[in-house]
């Protein structure tokens, strides 16, 4: 993987590179031998991981001025977007982008669910990619308690609340998270603290995330492992950077929209709203990106049961690699798998929606029927699939034509190959 | 890439549809009207904002605070933009409480334009006593605190009716058709000719209606022109940088398509 | 593909290309920088009016400015007298009480010691006026440094009299 034969042209290049290997690693980096053929889903690791830097220094320089205190908290957010310099832009820069990380880890993830990158040797790094997505989540939920909206406050009374549905320790479970008796200062001061925290966790974990990467090297769209180098592959730089810098220049736009012309969007009212304990708001929402999970929480009848399906239809992804049995990668030589892929896409949209509606009615039936499809997808559909499915003949290399004769050379438009 | 771009415009098309309608809250159409701010090269009307803050004052403000803004936010830039000398005046017009002194004791004095804006109850117990038992909110952030933001609360201030045949109200309850659950504590505020305005405009209620609500999006989003203004130059920017990092990565990638 | 002409134009989009990319990275790091710098809610303090109808000759009031203390002291003749008659090259930073008090019967000053910071005692010390208990430093009636480790006189901030009975000090 890393090369040895890597020599520092300064001498005080070669002095220092021979006491900490700076400089050979980022020779590394710049050769790594890239798959040619990747298409712009490629893009989004590049993407995850300027969200991550910009939320870690939007936050930095946002907790420079925001105060974790209940009496506070709103008004320390006021301060913020009235008297800061720029406190407006810092804002709803963080807001907006947490909802564009999200984005981004959802293409990121429906990328290798259909290109098969969770598949072996790729397993840790999707695993590590699972804790990592996990971690997220938990990073947004407790940043969305600071503001201390109403949203925030009810969001974390229904969250922290699961944790009584565990049998005898439940409720010792609660006011342990709570540090009191019901969400307060003391459960405010500790989600700040955690929120400051877990961001850097999950900075290291994205540097395993890669370095689990660079052992076999990228997945590819036609799911083949190459030879790397090889005359499949590019250098890392300067030809995957510009790529990822000209795919994160159109994220950006994407991102600027939602912060300078519509910042509140993706919010909820509500949050403006200072947090009243005797008050409950209509409809408790979470941020859209949380939706499908609360979708599959709420379509159990019972509260610890539900508890268990939400977590576990993230433990259904992780297991994934070992439920999918299928040998080929890429969905582009899995005509049916492909199809079940859409399928999937569909079902979590409209978990997503249901999420977002009053669990009563038409819309728990359907959020039902939902979440019970989305575990057979990958309880039973995937496993069945991997030994039924009659795969289309994956070709040997990228730049050699298909070799021996797919059953229809149609269905593999050449474009696909390439880009 | 053809491929990617269609791909990202069904996403984003289903995702605007989902947006629009995820957290819709019952579906009445809002009444509205032409506001300056909205757009994407929306400004407010400083002389919409100007007597809207006469509304406010004349009008609100002996029920609901505003606590977040401050006398001097009324001089800068992208708001009412009344000069030094009259926010200078306006706040003197208020009795702040500062102290202690060197006795220890409290003492009021006249308002300066680093205070807070001044609030009509001492706290929120105190508000909700004075109003029947129900809380007037403050102000500061209530266009973005309501679903339906200045249409919302445009529509609320012109929709007092009476309640249909068969409902009967308590007393000190009115009926209002765009509140939520019909019910609502608040007399209608604004009646035709309440206010004198400075300008000389006629106070209709719609005009009342229009102009404090101007303000009130103003008070939520006071940084909301340099908010556009920036913004604009950021998009344009960022569409010629993509231009130009996608000319360079055509250029270079030339170097190896050659040995596809 | 080697052309003369072709790597000049390939370099000149890229030279370009950073050029544009550069001011875009300062623009975007201008505001993460410009935050730390006083918001508008401290600036808007930056002020201050002070009633001193109350004090009388001989005596000196504090108050905060821009967290930190200010010494006004009404002064009498005598101290006015005492200030005028020392002799420049006996300062350690001449300074004449003229431009210190424009106002001669007001003494306008920041009471923070210009050696590490402390704030200094007033009516104490050799020299009638201020004394560091920290480390020693001596100002006469017009706060000027006249013994002790403190290198200059006490700061005078700008200030000016709105009415006869109110300093505005910033």
């Amino acid at each position: 993987m890393s090369n040895h034969n890597y020599v520092p042209s300064s001498k005080l290049g070669k002095w220092f590179n021979d006491r900490l290997p700076l400089l050979s690693l980022s020779a590394h980096l710049r050769e790594y031998p890239t798959p040619k053929n990747l298409n712009y889903w490629w893009t989004f690791g590049g993407i995850l991981t300027f969200c991550l830097v910009a939320q870690i220094v939007t936050g930095v320089v946002l907790a420079m001025h925001y105060v974790a205190h209940t009496d506070l908290a709103f008004a320390s957010v006021e301060h913020i977007m009235r008297d800061v310099n720029y406190g407006w832009l810092l804002r709803y820069f963080h807001a907006n982008g947490a909802s564009m990380f999200f984005l981004a880890v959802y293409i990121h993830i429906f990328r290798a669910l259909y290109y098969g990158s969770y598949k072996s040797p790729r397993e840790v790094i999707w695993i590590i990619g699972m804790i990592i997505y996990f971690l997220m989540m938990m990073t947004a939920f407790m940043g969305y308690v600071l503001p201390w909206g109403q949203m925030s406050f009810w969001a974390a009374t229904v969250i922290t609340n699961l944790f009584s549905a565990v049998p005898f320790i439940g409720d010792s479970i609660t006011n342990w998270l709570w540090g009191g008796f019901a969400v307060d200062n003391p459960t405010l001061t500790r989600f700040y603290a955690l929120h400051y925290l877990l961001p850097f966790l999950i900075f290291g974990l994205v540097i395993l995330h890669i370095w689990a990467l660079h052992v076999p090297g990228n997945n590819n769209p036609i799911g083949i492992e190459l030879k790397k180098p090889s005359k499949d592959t590019v250098p890392f730089h300067p030809y995957i950077v510009i790529k990822d810098l000209f795919a994160l220049l159109l994220f950006l736009i994407v991102f600027a929209f939602f912060v300078f012309y519509a910042p509140n969007i993706l919010g909820h009212a509500d949050n403006y709203i200072e947090a009243n304990p005797m008050v409950t708001p209509n409809h408790i929402v979470p941020e859209w990106y949380l939706l499908p999970f609360y979708a599959i929480l709420r379509s159990v009848p019972d509260k610890l049961f539900g508890v268990i399906a939400m977590f576990a239809s993230i433990f259904v992804l992780v297991i994934l690699p070992w439920l999918d049995t299928s040998k080929v990668k890429s969905a582009i030589f899995r005509p049916l798998y492909k199809q079940f892929y859409w399928i999937l896409v569909l079902d979590v949209l409209i978990l997503g929606y249901m999420g977002a509606m009053p669990a009563e009615g038409t819309y728990l039936l359907i959020a039902r029927i939902a979440t019970t499809y989305y575990f057979v997808h990958f309880l039973i559909i995937l496993p069945i699939l991997g030994k039924k499915e009659k795969t289309l003949q994956v070709p040997l290399s990228i730049a050699e034509p298909v070799l021996g004769g797919s059953p229809n050379p149609n269905t593999i438009k050449k474009k696909e190959l390439y880009n | 890439m053809k491929k990617f771009v269609k791909s990202i415009c069904i996403i984003l098309s289903f995702a605007t549809f989902l947006i629009q309608n995820v957290y819709a809250e019952e579906k009445k159409i809002l009444l509205s009207t032409d506001w300056s701010f909205k757009g994407y090269f929306g400004k407010f009307d400083r002389a919409s904002l100007q007597r809207g803050y006469q509304v406010f004052t004349e009008v609100c403000a002996s029920c609901h605070s505003m606590s977040y803004l401050s006398y001097r936010n009324l001089t800068e830039k992208g708001g009412p933009e009344f000069s030094k000398e009259q926010a200078k005046a306006i706040a003197a017009n208020f009795e702040v409480t500062d102290g202690p002194n060197d006795d220890g004791e409290m003492y009021t004095r006249l308002g300066k334009l680093s205070d807070k804006f001044v609030k009509p109850y001492q706290n929120d117990k105190e508000a909700i006593a004075s109003n029947g038992g129900a809380y007037p909110p403050d102000m500061s952030v209530l266009v973005k605190a309501r679903s339906g933001g200045a249409d919302y609360i445009y529509s609320l201030l012109l929709g007092y009716e009476d309640p249909p045949s068969g409902i009967s109200l308590d007393d000190g309850v009115y009926y209002n058709t765009y509140m939520y659950g019909n019910n609502i504590k608040m007399p209608k505020p604004l009646l035709e000719g309440q206010v004198e305005y400075n300008d000389g405009t006629k106070a209709t209620e719609e005009q009342m209606a229009k102009d404090v609500v101007t303000f009130l999006a103003w008070a939520a989003e006071p940084h909301l022109e340099a908010r556009h203004k920036i913004g604009f130059k950021v998009i344009i920017y960022l569409i010629i940088v993509s231009i130009l990092a996608y000319l360079s990565m055509k250029r270079l990638w030339l170097r190896i398509e050659s040995d596809v | 593909m080697s052309d003369q002409k072709k790597p000049e134009r390939r370099d000149f989009l890229f030279t370009v290309s950073y050029a544009i990319g550069a001011v875009g990275v300062g623009a975007a790091v201008w505001p993460l920088v410009d935050q730390m710098n006083p918001d508008k809610s401290v600036k808007a303090l930056a002020s201050t009016e002070v009633d001193v109808s109350s004090v009388e000759p001989g005596k000196s009031i504090t108050v905060l400015w821009r967290g930190k203390p200010v010494f006004i002291k009404r002064r009498t003749q005598k101290e006015i007298a005492e200030a005028r008659a020392v002799k420049l090259d006996d300062l350690k930073d001449p300074e004449k009480d003229e431009d210190r008090a424009k106002d001669p019967e007001w003494l306008v000053m920041l009471g923070v010691c210009t050696h590490l910071g402390c704030v200094p005692l007033g009516d104490k010390g050799e020299y009638n006026g201020w004394f560091c208990p920290c480390h020693g430093s001596h100002y006469d009636t017009s706060g000027r440094i006249r013994k002790g480790p403190a290198p200059t006189n006490l700061e005078i901030p700008k200030y000016e009299f709105v009415n006869s009975n109110t300093i505005k000090i910033g």
